[in-house]
């Protein structure tokens, strides 16, 4: 009856010795290194398309943007990543308060608006999402206009948020900028006691709004595009509404990029950054994730978007929505986490 | 039980294991003191602090019990009654194993999604960790001599009080030896709570990462996690005591003869199956519909080929280089007293309750200054995996050599056998099925491994865990289905061979 075990113990032994040969073309010289806070699912495709344009070998390291953002600062300047792609501009912006992000020439800076990249040009957002309210028709004639109003007794039980989403959390630290901390402390209360319904993420969330669980969701935009390219605008119940006037709920984040300090390839890494916001990719991030192109004079492609002109966004500095610890405090406060 | 201090054939290599698994420690003194004792003091005393742990400590507290209770029954059961289908139901038994905890929160999740929170968490965990407990005490109650039992029986003491007095004392290393792996389990956990929306202390680490962008604070928590596992093995250290129940002989011992359950045949079938259905055939269930929800064109064959090969590859080398590791700690452990063993002991359990994120960092942190080389290479990520699993080998290791007896040693030495000598001959045989099975176990650890394999893997290398997480982190529960389904037979292979394990 021993013998199982210690066959397979020597089998274990015999495997580990394959380990070499698993590694095989592991290892080799990469042209240009990038560490991705997108998904791999997202982002291969483009970035094989970058591998093309910039004409070098790219090695593609996929993780969480926090958990890049932490080892690129613990690697320092021995790191052998050459650029950083982020989620979202929080990850960017540690990144550059250590020094670790080397300043961007101007005209690549240049090709996107002022408040979608860094003040000091060590990083550049890519595409923007924008966050909405999808609701069901079914259920509610209309949509509020602001998201203050989710408190009143009128939406008690009606409305889902997904609070483990960077999103929805920078939504929250948006909404301290703009109402300060205890206002958004009270709304956050307030949410909460009106029976306001937890989802696993945005796509559980707007799935929840077209079945009827909850009649209103907080989400970012393209999460509704995706689902509208994907199953045909009739199949899908729930409806998008951007809000007016400057409203927390409006608020726009961005994903970006940055290149490391003492990246070897200094000269690939912009020229993939210059590639990143060339009309072929900023198509792309439109067609495929639905978002917003950044980079002036590529519009978006994407049916019955409005455009980001349009859209009456909050005016905040996106570098201010790095103070997520105290927003994680309040949404613990208020037991919405 | 020796006093003698441990011959350095032994002590070298253990203190080398020891040592290897300070790493973090070292790393978190460097980053949590970066601002000076009092910033991370501050961190530390906050009332969230205090109220983050509490729900930690109450997880773990809720989670071993139940995992006792489970573990615990079901080895009775399957080792010492005339229960129907036996055999079939010591393998299914031990299942749960190969299930990680994500793909059973998952699970949970997709089925009742009102089950977030602490009792989902609880449940998820129970369910996936009660083998930790399961398998030593089996291997236990197949060990004890049965004549104590039989004696206390034939003084007129009753079933349940003789199992009460006599068979449990003699589980209770086995036992805490278990709960102990399961509650630093749970303390470390990350995947299972981040589902379950419950606020643990390691979720409060990752989002200390993931909303300041600053080790700091994340370390200064780490710390607390470090005293509390110190406490924790502190503590089970004192519980067991240092008496082994070594029999003279390994196989010598007659099998108890199993106990008939009669009328309670039926509760006891509906015991085995309640669990086992919850803890294997549900979380395969949903794995089942996702599958039949996808569509061809995901399939890729090769590619999920190629990456299970991968995985089996590093896990196979992490649990060797973690066995290999774990034995010189073990026999330590199990045969010497004083400081410097219970010191090694403790130091081995140091990563353990860490969550893996902050290993990882730490070992980024020493591969970048003194290993360069090495760095995003496999054996630095073999060499991760060991810093993390070591005690789940060294508790392997340590009942098994527990088990057997030291007398026989004794005598090896006494015919002039060299320390050395005795360790490959005697020691290590008698010793070799528990090791095993600790290998074994290490091995289904390895492949589960999410957080280090994505930052210290090589670039462009996946394993199954890493596959699993790029799938579900777009959605597309479809495309992970086949990795899940990949991950969990690869991993009930050793799991089935454990259960089978005699």
């Amino acid at each position: 009856m021993r013998l199982p075990l210690a066959r397979f113990t020597t089998t274990l032994a015999l495997a580990a010795l394959l380990l070499p040969l698993g590694a095989c073309g592991i290892g080799q010289e990469a042209g240009l290194v990038i560490y991705s806070g997108r998904n791999e699912g997202l982002i291969k495709p483009l970035l094989d398309k970058l591998e093309k344009s910039v004409g070098t070998k790219v090695e593609v390291r996929y993780g969480a943007s926090a958990e890049l953002s932490a080892q690129l600062l613990e690697e320092g300047d021995k790191t052998k990543a050459d650029l950083f792609l982020s989620q979202d501009a929080g990850a960017l912006g540690a990144l550059a308060k250590q020094g670790r992000l080397e300043k961007l020439p101007q005209p690549t800076l240049g090709k996107v608006a002022e408040k979608f990249r860094a003040g000091s040009g060590d990083w550049v957002g890519l595409s923007g999402r924008v966050r909405v309210l999808a609701y069901n028709p079914a259920q509610i004639s209309k949509a509020p206009d602001s998201v203050r109003d989710l408190v009143k007794p009128e939406w008690k039980d009606k409305v889902g948020y997904a609070p483990t989403n960077a999103s929805f959390q920078a939504f929250v630290t948006g909404m301290r900028v703009i109402d300060g901390d205890e206002a958004t402390r009270a709304w956050l209360k307030g949410m909460k006691a009106n029976g306001v319904k937890a989802f696993d993420d945005n796509l559980a969330l707007l799935d929840g709004v077209n079945n009827g669980q909850v009649a209103l969701g907080l989400i970012n935009h393209y999460y509704w595009y995706e689902k509208v390219a994907e199953k045909g605008a009739d199949k899908i119940a729930a409806k998008l509404h951007y809000l007016p006037g400057g409203d927390p709920g409006a608020l726009i984040n961005v994903a970006g990029v940055g290149v490391l300090k003492g990246s070897e390839h200094n000269a690939a890494a912009l020229k993939a950054v210059d590639f990143l916001l060339s009309q072929e990719a900023q198509t792309y991030f439109t067609e495929e994730t639905k978002e917003y192109p950044l980079a002036a004079g590529v519009k978006s492609t994407v049916p019955g978007l409005p455009a980001l002109e349009s859209l009456k966004a909050p005016e905040i500095d996106l570098g201010k929505l790095e103070s997520l610890q105290e927003t994680l405090a309040m949404l613990r406060e208020a037991g919405m986490v | 039980m020796r006093t003698a201090r441990a011959p350095w054939v032994l002590l070298g290599p253990a203190c080398l294991a020891g040592a290897f698994a300070l790493l973090p420690l070292g790393y978190l003194a460097v980053r949590s003191l970066e601002r000076g004792p009092g910033f991370a003091w501050d961190v530390v005393t906050t009332e969230g602090t205090v109220l983050l742990l509490g729900r930690s400590l109450g997880l773990a507290a809720v989670v071993v019990s139940a995992c006792l209770i489970l573990g615990i029954s079901l080895a009775w059961l399957t080792v010492r009654t005339a229960l129907p289908g036996v055999r079939a139901w010591a393998v299914v038994a031990t299942l749960p194993l190969a299930v990680p905890s994500y793909v059973a929160a998952f699970a949970w999740l997709s089925a009742v999604p009102d089950i977030a929170g602490f009792t989902g968490s609880a449940v998820s965990m129970t369910l996936v960790s009660y083998p930790y407990v399961y398998l030593p005490v089996a291997a236990a109650l197949r060990g004890i001599d049965p004549a104590q039992e039989e004696v206390s029986r034939a003084l007129g003491t009753g079933p349940v009080r003789t199992f009460l007095r006599i068979t449990l004392p003699q589980l209770r290393p086995a036992a805490a030896g278990g709960g102990l792996l399961v509650a630093l389990y749970v303390l470390s956990d990350f995947g299972a709570v981040s589902l379950m929306r419950y606020d643990t202390f390691t979720r409060g680490i990752y989002t200390s990462y993931r909303a300041s962008f600053d080790r700091t604070p994340a370390a200064a928590l780490s710390v607390v996690l470090v005293v509390m596992t110190v406490a924790l093995v502190f503590l089970e250290t004192r519980t067991r005591g240092r008496r082994g129940h070594a029999r003279t002989g390994t196989g010598a011992a007659r099998p108890a003869a199993p106990v008939p359950l009669g009328r309670l045949t039926i509760p006891a079938l509906a015991w085995c199956g309640t669990v086992v259905a919850a803890a294997v055939v549900f979380p395969l269930a949903t794995l089942a519909y996702w599958l039949a929800a996808g569509n061809s064109s995901t399939w890729d064959p090769a590619g999920l080929l190629n990456v299970a090969g991968v995985t089996l590859a590093v896990a196979a080398a992490g649990a060797l280089l973690t066995s290999l590791l774990a034995l010189p700690v073990g026999v330590v452990a199990a045969r010497h007293r004083g400081r410097v063993p219970e010191l090694l002991e403790q130091a081995a359990y140091a990563g353990h309750a860490l969550p893996g994120i902050t290993v990882a960092l730490a070992m980024v942190f020493f591969a970048v200054r003194y290993a360069n080389p090495l760095y995003q290479e496999l054996p630095l990520l073999v060499c991760a995996y060991a810093v993390l699993f070591l005690p789940v080998a060294v508790a392997a290791t340590r009942a098994a050599v527990l088990q057997s007896p030291p007398v026989l040693e004794d005598v090896a030495r006494s015919l002039g056998r060299g320390p050395l000598r005795v360790l490959r001959e005697v020691t290590v045989p008698l010793a070799a099925p528990g090791v095993a099975a600790g290998a074994a176990l290490t091995f289904v650890v390895c492949m589960k491994e999410l957080p280090a394999t994505l930052l210290l893997r090589p670039t462009g290398m996946d394993t199954l865990a890493t596959r699993l997480w790029t799938e579900t982190g777009v959605g597309s529960y479809a495309d992970a289905a086949p990795y899940a389904a990949a991950l969990i037979l690869l991993a009930a292979v050793p799991s089935y061979l454990l259960g089978r394990h005699r």
